[in-house]
């Protein structure tokens, strides 16, 4: 058996300091929890009630009548969508070129520096930047208007996060795939991708996430439709404008709508994270 | 260096090699011949150019845009360092093996199977061949024929290594460049891939790094020593660790250097 020596003077002293830093971690976790449980909580109350059939089977109604947010998620997920399809593989291939061909040149950190300026741009100002250049030549909004704008968020999220990603996968691996005559691309889309894929999706969810709530965006762009419209070339409802219009309004029914409307949003982003989380969990 | 043996067809014939680290160089003017069918060990202390070496021979060093090579090493005659050398076809025939074990994350049995795809096209059946032949090759087989689609990744350390192994043989290279194979190996694993590289002369040129002077010595029929870039002295194994013609290499080797 051997004998630790006694504590001394600097150990205790490490001890206090270790006891309180924890201390101090703790109770930044809690406010920033604090915060969080509070907004969920105020949101299950209040929206909870509205979660009914009629909200996914009706459309957006005029005030005092009933009525759901079909139309407005319907023209969500379908602006959603199509801003994922347009950005997620315009994000993933310039972040490989950033990755895996960046290290020489200027156009790279160029590239970085550029993408990192867009993807903290306000995007009240993407929105305003589509309405001059789409919207406004074709003088009307529409609803791919709402997705371009989406899009344009989508990009630089995903570029970054892709980025990111492929410079964690260790240079060793990719020595050991062209040490067996694998060609460049193979060397990417065998290895590379592979091993960063999780991280990838990732950021694909974060980026359908974060248009999810986007309102500014979509009120430069789509605009909003009080009716049923599945084209995308006439102004288009969507979830986060119907939440802006009707928590403003006066009515207690539009009310109820909007905070409907904001509970579908909070789940929908949860659901999504959850089934990427199942998926890719090895 | 004027007495290094002479083949009448070395394998590998490298002419004055200079390589260059951005500004620093790493290599200067290494003239050696390797010689085909034969293990040939470079060693020397750290940072001595001998892994550098290693990796002018399949061009790896052209994934980093600051490192460069200049002179001659022909293989079978071809110059490689050549612009008009295709490197893909280079690296297919002079495969390489790391000091870290290197596993793809696939299944185990992709591993092998990604490079053998490259350059072949072979039949389920002929795959399946081909990947026991170099996992019992490797001495691995035993061990994992019953879980060929778990990952890689979920093997051990030594495991891993011993399919990196079978990887590299799986694309049935001419010449086979191993980068201290063994430093994350247990001895038992040492020893069989000890005996592997003794039989893959038969088929194959095989180039071994090592920090392992006793690994050298079992394991190679020709010992380049190495220091501070430069080829110290190069000869038949046996007369390199029994009578070395230089001091330095017999300081390094008595374990009196530095």
């Amino acid at each position: 058996m051997s004998t630790l020596p006694p504590p001394n003077k600097i150990y205790r002293r490490r001890r206090r300091v270790n006891a309180l830093m924890l201390f101090i971690s703790g109770l930044a976790m809690a406010f920033g929890l604090f915060w969080l449980a509070w907004i969920l909580i105020t949101l299950l109350y209040e929206g909870f009630g509205a979660l009914t059939f009629s909200l996914f089977s009706q459309m957006t109604p005029p005030p005092g009548s009933a009525g759901g947010l079909l139309n407005a998620i319907v023209g969500s997920v379908l602006m959603a969508a199509t801003a994922t399809l347009i950005g997620t593989p315009i994000g993933i291939l310039a972040g490989t070129y950033l990755a895996e061909f960046g290290r020489r040149g200027w156009l790279a950190p160029a590239t970085r520096f550029i993408n990192d300026i867009l993807l903290s741009a306000p995007s009240i100002v993407i929105g305003l930047f589509i309405y001059s250049v789409y919207v406004a030549q074709v003088r009307h909004f529409a609803g791919w208007g709402g997705a371009l704008a989406l899009s344009l968020i989508v990009i630089p999220v995903v570029v970054r996060t892709t980025d990111d990603m492929l410079k964690l996968v260790p240079d060793s691996l990719r020595e050991a795939a062209v040490a067996l005559g694998a060609p460049a691309w193979k060397m990417i889309v065998f290895v590379s991708y592979r091993a960063a894929r999780a991280g990838i999706v990732t950021g694909i969810l974060l980026a359908v996430a974060r248009i999810s709530g986007e309102t500014a965006p979509l009120l430069f762009t789509a605009l909003n439709n009080q009716f049923w419209s599945l084209n995308m070339n006439q102004p288009m409802a969507n979830l986060p404008v119907v939440i802006f219009q009707f928590a403003m309004s006066p009515y207690p029914d539009w009310h109820r709508l909007a905070w409907g409307g904001a509970i579908l949003i909070t789940l929908g982003v949860l659901a999504l994270n959850i089934v990427a989380r199942v998926l890719f969990r090895r | 260096m004027n007495d290094q043996p002479q083949f009448d067809n070395p394998k590998l014939k490298i002419k004055a090699l200079d390589f260059y680290y951005g500004q620093y160089q790493a290599i200067k003017k290494v003239s050696l011949d390797i010689p085909a069918n034969k293990v040939t060990a470079f060693i020397g202390p750290s940072g001595c150019g001998k892994s550098t070496l290693l990796r002018t021979l399949n061009r790896l060093y052209e994934l980093y845009p600051d490192q460069r090579a200049e002179g001659e090493i022909r293989l079978d005659g071809t110059d490689i360092l050549a612009k008009s050398q295709d490197i893909t076809l280079l690296r297919a025939k002079v495969g390489m093996v790391f000091q870290k074990p290197t596993p793809f994350p696939m299944s185990i049995y992709d591993n092998i199977a990604f490079g053998a795809r490259l350059y072949e096209k072979l039949s389920r059946g002929e795959m399946d061949e081909r990947i026991e032949w170099a996992l019992t090759k490797a001495a691995l087989w035993k061990e994992v024929k019953d879980k060929l689609h778990q990952s890689g990744t979920s093997l051990s350390g030594g495991q891993q290594q011993r399919l990196c192994i079978a990887r590299g043989i799986a694309i049935k290279p001419e010449v086979l460049l191993l980068d201290e194979p063994c430093s994350a190996l247990d001895p038992i694993s040492t020893s069989r891939i000890e005996e592997l590289i003794d039989e893959l002369k038969a088929d194959y040129t095989v180039v071994i790094v090592t920090h392992n002077m006793q690994q050298a010595a079992r394991v190679s029929d020709y010992t380049a020593y190495m220091y501070l870039g430069e080829l110290i002295e190069y000869g038949a194994t046996d007369r390199l660790f029994i009578k070395p013609q230089r001091r330095e290499t017999e300081d390094y080797i008595t374990g009196r250097f530095g």
